[in-house]
């Protein structure tokens, strides 16, 4: 089996054309591999790059240059340069995402938003539905906000459906923007259970933790940004 | 992933005597995706619909349509009767102001029934029936199937033309700034309601909207069109969250928070 997610000279900047076309470069030069069931935890100061190159692995944000490869469907996907059609078949079946916030849609319940992902490969609702109360109750989510539509829950209540919606399905490559950031200590460790489970089944994990006894726990290795970042050249 | 577009769709080209439409605008829609074109106020979003509709005859260019036994068509080199068959059965348009799209003085239940007569249903009862489901399905009361949409709010109006739309089960539906006229908590309530159908139905859809939100909501792959031009396109949330072209960050950073 290849490697799931390999990064190879991947290049970004953002163009400011409202901005009289001012450049803003984000991350120079990126090389780095996930191998299957690993964690490594994208580290380095706020601003560095690391949300940014999450954006990019998941087909968010394009890239001036490199390529981002995903094993997928036993064939080598170049993000990078792949079609939307493609993008999409590949974060429905290979690549999972726990973005920082919840986009939420007016009228669709917690239980809905969760199984989603499981509907949208095919299984039927109920049997997706199980399965989402399962994990929201481990997330000792309160049962009685199941039913409701996430726009009014705390941070701490929409984090938890989040995860939940991107630990449901059984994606090789799952990328994780902070998924502890407004959680209890309880939940934090239910959070760090549900990677080690992931690790287990192979499943290849980058992350951002800002959280150290989180990361301490999860993380294989740490990979260190700033190494990328163009900043680090104009001040040295 | 099925390996056949439904829609190839190449060089269309639309003039106003000199005055450019749309120019040369390529790409091709797939089973199950909803594609929006935005665009100001005359940047060709709506010509170009047009276009692809066969409400419009293009300039130049071709569009060609993958019909239920698997063959491709050119929509241009069909017959008129061919053409309006496929417009009363296996596609669907919603118009921005649902009194285009609906027959205004006759029932509810009539407008969602007559597409089924034109595909060939004589049974009354069944008629009635399935009306009836679908009147549920937009969420308008089945009270309501013996009035006429002229008794009926904006919303429900647009609600009850996306009924009479989807009762033939068609393949590809275009919408011409679906949710224009309406205020926004009715708003929610039709995307929602939209976005529902689509996914269940796994149709294709073509929406042409000004609204960034609506596409976001609605769409997995974007076209930003300008002066007829179509200057980027990809997926949905890459154009959003980085848009490349000076007009789409135009766009994109026009939006106003709340």
């Amino acid at each position: 089996m290849a490697t799931p997610l390999v990064v190879s000279e991947v290049f970004k900047s953002f163009t400011m054309h409202l901005r009289d076309g001012i450049k803003l470069p984000v991350v120079n030069d990126v090389n780095f591999s996930v191998a299957s069931g690993e964690c490594v935890v994208l580290g380095g100061p706020s601003g560095i790059g690391k949300s940014s190159i999450l954006k990019m692995l998941y087909g968010n944000y394009a890239v001036d240059a490199g390529q981002i490869l995903v094993d997928h469907k036993d064939r080598i996907v170049d993000i990078a340069r792949a079609d939307p059609r493609t993008v999409l078949d590949v974060r429905r079946h290979t690549l999972g995402y726990v973005s920082q916030f919840l986009r939420t849609v007016p009228r669709v319940s917690a239980l809905d938003v969760v199984a989603e992902p499981l509907v949208a490969r095919g299984i039927a609702a109920p049997e997706a539905r199980d399965k989402a109360a399962e994990l929201l109750a481990k997330l000792n989510l309160p049962q009685e906000l199941w039913t409701l539509p996430p726009a009014t829950f705390s941070g701490g209540e929409q984090q938890r459906v989040n995860i939940a919606r991107g630990f449901i399905t059984s994606h090789r490559i799952l990328l994780l923007d902070e998924p502890t950031a407004s959680l209890d200590a309880i939940n934090r460790r239910v959070v760090v259970e549900m990677i080690a489970d992931k690790k287990r089944e192979g499943v290849a994990l980058l992350g951002i933790f800002h959280d150290e006894e989180v990361r301490e726990a999860v993380a294989d290795r740490v990979l260190d940004v700033s190494q990328f970042s163009p900043r680090k050249a104009v001040a040295a | 992933m099925t390996d056949t577009p439904l829609l190839k769709v190449s060089g269309v080209s639309k003039f106003y005597g000199s005055r450019i439409g749309c120019k040369d605008v390529s790409f091709e829609l797939w089973p199950g995706e909803v594609l929006a074109i935005v665009g100001e106020s005359g940047s060709g979003k709506t010509t170009l619909l047009n276009c692809l509709s066969t409400r419009l005859m293009p300039t130049a260019g071709s569009v060609e349509y993958r019909m239920r036994d698997g063959n491709f068509r050119d929509l241009y080199h069909m017959s008129e009767a061919e053409r309006r068959f496929l417009m009363r059965t296996d596609w669907g348009f919603v118009h921005q102001n649902p009194a285009d799209g609906l027959r205004m003085t006759v029932s509810a239940g009539a407008n969602v029934g007559e597409r089924l007569m034109a595909v060939g249903d004589r049974h009354y009862g069944k008629i009635r029936e399935t009306a009836s489901d679908w009147l549920t399905r937009v969420e308008i009361g089945t009270d309501r199937i013996d009035d006429q949409p002229r008794a009926f709010s904006g919303g429900m109006r647009q609600r009850l033309q996306i009924a009479r739309n989807l009762v033939t089960g068609p393949r590809l539906v275009f919408m011409d700034e679906p949710t224009g006229g309406l205020d926004v908590s009715v708003q929610a309530r039709l995307l929602d309601l939209v976005r529902g159908l689509v996914n269940d139905l796994g149709l294709s859809a073509i929406v042409v909207t000004h609204d960034l939100a609506v596409a976001r909501l609605l769409s997995h792959r974007m076209m930003v069109m300008k002066d007829g031009h179509v200057i980027e396109h990809g997926l949905t949330d890459r154009v959003l969250d980085d848009p490349r072209e000076p007009y789409t960050q135009l766009l994109v950073s026009s939006i106003l928070q709340v």
